[in-house]
């Protein structure tokens, strides 16, 4: 377990706890970087295995060991994962991106212990529906954001979010997710030599989230945030990497990002996002000036 | 200037190959120009509908084919009609009335057969920027097409033969010599008009014109020319030189569609549409050929609007959808959410244009802001409750004047309602009557009306249900409204099967909608009522039947016009099961529901 979740945090205070968030900030803001770099090297032809790999090797370039799970990309109608129906189906395949076609890049890497999960969406030249998509996961994050304050059940949020989604016309393709989860626990991985991997999710993390699993389940809570009976309860403290994925009509859209839950009284300290420097959310501010 | 059906037209006579034209011009010169040539047995006001409707955007010119209308004939006959002849007519008028840039080409019936020469000869080059071709083949490419399945005879290409050399009857008859003359000078030519009403339901108004039967005796020589010639030695290299539309009339007697099958292999790029008519189109469709015309001389002429025209590859389906629904004019009831809403995305994905309805205004916003992102030319969202019989005559008036007749409607708006007859109370009976039953009919009666008025067909589709033939006694109230939408269905199918509007219903079964969370839980309190709604909703999610299926499956039964469209399997098992053994639906009927 982390230790920035035991006692109200400060965003921006010294001591052992700003130093932990400071650390996932590092390293989620090195993903969204990583997910820029590699968005802007994409060009017609290139395969989903290949703009994977792209990201593996920028990470590992830069220091990264060891993955929450290894980087994914997809392409085209498989942004809204139309037909899956098995977990491998999530993995890249061989699809070549074309132009107008939509793309998610999805990658969780742990830099230095601290680990983050990202989810960028992005299209080869313009494609208006995602720019839709994009332009309406705002209320999403906002609505996330003032219900968990509000310490409402996970599961009720899950609904809401969905509710919210059906109002705005799409599906909620995050219900495709291992469990259908919106979002789940991240947490300090030990930095070993050796990281093996299993099914795309690093050894490490797994332990983490078993772990959690385990306490969560004799406390009464879930590291994973689903539409079960399981996450029948108010926010667990800690990070979380929440991710709503927007589908419609063979095109998705997502962010992900860290969410961070304390057990603060004050309602502004109770959970507030990571960073607000995210290519997403600096986009929603260029929409709103403009 | 002319009387007659083309009112306003200028005419002009072009003298060429020892024959003189007629040639009839709408609209303004220095617009493009679209040329119509006329089929057989017809003269050049069979366009004279679509003639006018086009006037208003282009340089219309039509003319009477050499022996036909007021054309004078060749002499001799024999060998007067052949298709270089034609093509020399075309040239000469085309340099008559547009001297400096290419016309756009539409051809219905051996008009498409002349301008399908047109568009493959070598010397036409330059001179045609597109054609629209309207019931008839290039003779080149039927002949390559008899050849390949005389050539390889598999099972599916002898019934496609023996299917087309069924329908081109006429055409033997035609080679006859004399009696086909004899007969439309005689008889015939007296009963076409009423043939033509009769069979193949042409409105009447001054068409066929009094030159018909030495239009028909002349034209006779069209066949006797070309055909054998033709077909026999079809030439090697009838590649189109200009964009070519196809639009199929699937009714049509005389013209298999499958003859269009191996089409893309002579034209570089082939837009299809179909349309549910039969042969006359001209006659019987003015308006949908006129905006076809008129949207694909666009698509020409300024090249930004094809890369929207041309859509990213896609299903079978979806083609099929995409051909027969482009441009037409869907209004959906109920488009704020589940069915409704997927429908209108389903219509907008084959462009067509949308008007999406709900008395939740904002929802129906929001679905035409999202249909027009993903291919409707034009989408608008209309806040009207469609029980409001005053709210939806105004809503109909609205729509015809701003955005066009409807073409299909999709009377879809309906809400839930569960509890024993008892329980329900006049009050709840009179709501779920109002919305699942009036609704349906003031659609019908108000929109129907409109289209049967128009008289160039249209469809109707009504969200019936599944309950409509399975009863149960947990829904009495929800069942009869939706039983009688079954019927009223039936009854209205019948009526306007002379006018060529179809009706369907469709009885889709348990689908993952929000009807089950806003549904009405008769005799129980309100928090049992959110109870059962929630659990419901859990029920039917668990089902997870997506209303984009069923969306689909409305498209669908536009497409080929069916009456009853059960969707879910078990809405299709439920309505095998009625026809055979009603009494285990009735068993059924008596279960207690998991609520």
């Amino acid at each position: 377990m982390s230790s920035v979740v035991d006692a109200g945090p400060r965003r921006r205070a010294g001591g052992e706890r700003g130093r932990d968030l400071a650390g996932f900030r590092e390293v989620q803001a090195l993903a969204y970087e990583c997910a820029e770099a590699v968005a802007a090297q994409l060009t017609p032809g290139v395969t989903e295995r290949e703009a994977a790999r792209m990201q593996r090797v920028w990470l590992r370039e830069r220091g990264v060991r060891d993955w929450f799970h290894l980087p994914f990309a997809w392409f085209g109608d498989r942004t809204a994962f139309v037909g899956f129906k098995v977990p491998l189906q999530f993995f890249p395949t061989n699809r070549v991106l074309e132009p107008g076609m939509p793309y998610i890049l999805d990658m969780a890497p742990v830099y230095q212990g601290f680990t983050a999960d990202i989810g960028y969406s992005g299209s080869l030249g313009p494609n208006p529906v995602q720019e839709k998509l994009m332009a309406d996961l705002r209320a999403h994050r906002e609505l996330i954001l003032t219900e968990v304050r509000e310490r409402r059940p996970l599961r009720e949020i899950y609904e809401d979010v969905e509710r919210l989604m059906q109002r705005q016309g799409y599906a909620n393709r995050h219900r495709a997710y291992p469990f259908g989860v919106i979002a789940h626990k991240v947490d300090q991985v030990k930095e070993r030599r050796f990281n093996p991997h299993l099914f795309g999710f690093g050894t490490q993390s797994l332990k983490g989230l078993a772990s959690d699993a385990l306490h969560g389940h004799r406390d009464g809570w879930s590291p994973l945030w689903s539409p079960y009976k399981f996450s029948d309860h108010p926010p667990q403290p800690g990070l979380w990497a929440v991710e709503p994925h927007l589908g419609f009509r063979g095109t998705g859209a997502k962010f992900e990002e860290l969410l961070v839950v304390t057990d603060s009284k004050d309602p502004a300290e109770s959970a507030f996002w990571l960073d607000d420097e995210l290519p997403h959310v600096k986009r929603w501010g260029r929409e709103q000036a403009a | 200037m002319s009387g007659g059906l083309l009112k306003g037209a200028r005419e002009r006579w072009v003298r060429t190959g020892g024959v003189e034209l007629c040639v009839a011009e709408l609209g303004d010169s220095e617009r493009p120009t679209v040329f119509l040539v006329h089929g057989y047995p017809d003269s050049k006001e069979v366009w004279s509908e679509v003639a006018v409707r086009l006037a208003e955007h282009f340089h219309v010119v039509l003319y009477d084919v050499r022996g036909h209308g007021r054309s004078t004939a060749p002499t001799p006959l024999r060998g007067g009609f052949t298709l270089e002849k034609l093509t020399d007519d075309f040239l000469a008028v085309a340099d008559a009335v547009s001297p400096d840039g290419p016309v756009h080409l539409v051809g219905h019936d051996w008009g498409s057969v002349q301008a399908w020469e047109f568009t493959t000869v070598e010397r036409t080059r330059g001179r045609i920027a597109s054609f629209t071709s309207i019931s008839g083949p290039s003779l080149d490419h039927f002949g390559h097409w008899i050849k390949k399945r005389m050539t390889r005879p598999t099972p599916r290409k002898v019934g496609q033969l023996l299917g087309q050399g069924a329908k081109s009857w006429y055409v033997y008859m035609l080679h006859t010599p004399v009696l086909p003359e004899l007969a439309w000078r005689g008889p015939l030519g007296k009963q076409w008009p009423r043939l033509l009403a009769r069979v193949e339901k042409v409105p009447a108004g001054g068409y066929p014109t009094p030159s018909l039967p030495s239009d028909a005796a002349h034209g006779a020589w069209l066949y006797r020319d070309n055909v054998r010639a033709r077909l026999s030695r079809p030439r090697a290299d009838a590649h189109a030189h200009a964009p070519v539309q196809l639009i199929t009339p699937t009714g049509d007697m005389f013209l298999s569609p499958k003859l269009y099958d191996d089409l893309e292999q002579w034209v570089p790029s082939v837009t299809r549409r179909t349309v549910a008519a039969k042969h006359w189109v001209p006659r019987t469709r003015p308006d949908q050929l006129a905006a076809w015309i008129g949207q694909f001389v666009r698509s020409v002429e300024t090249p930004a609007d094809k890369a929207l025209a041309v859509p990213a590859k896609r299903g079978k389906r979806a083609d099929a959808y995409a051909q027969r629904f482009a441009g037409q004019l869907v209004l959906v009831t109920g488009a704020a959410s589940g069915i409704g809403r997927a429908t209108a995305f389903a219509f907008a994905e084959a462009g067509a244009r949308v008007v999406a309805v709900d008395r939740d205004g904002e929802g129906a916003s929001r679905t035409a802001e999202l249909a027009a992102l993903i291919g409707a030319p034009e989408a608008w969202g209309e806040q009207v409750d469609v029980s409001d019989e005053a709210a939806m005559e105004k809503l109909a008036e609205k729509v015809a004047a701003e955005y066009g007749i409807v073409d299909v409607l999709v009377n879809n708006a309906g809400i839930g309602l569960s509890g024993s007859f008892f329980a329900t109370t006049s009050e709840d009976w009179k709501k779920v009557l109002d919305v699942n039953l009036w609704g349906v009919i003031h659609g019908c009666r108000i929109f129907g009306a409109q289209m049967a008025e128009r008289g160039q067909g249209g469809h109707i589709v009504n969200t019936a249900s599944a309950a409509a033939y399975q009863p149960s006694k947990a829904l009495p109230a929800y069942s009869t409204s939706k039983a009688a939408v079954l019927m009223l269905s039936e009854c209205l199918r019948a009526e306007l099967a002379g006018q060529g509007i179809g009706v369907s219903a469709i009885c889709p079964g348990f689908v993952n909608t929000n009807i089950t969370a806003t549904a009405r839980f008769a005799g129980v309190d309100a928090e049992e009522e959110k109870r059962r709604q929630k659990r419901t909703s859990r029920l039917y999610g668990l089902r997870n039947y997506p209303p984009e299926k069923v969306a689909d499956a409305i498209l669908g039964a536009v497409l080929t016009n069916r009456a009853v469209v059960p969707v879910t399997p078990e809405a299709r098992g439920a309505h095998l099961l009625s026809r055979f053994t009603p009494k285990a639906l009735r068993a059924i009927a008596r279960l207690e529901p998991p609520v």
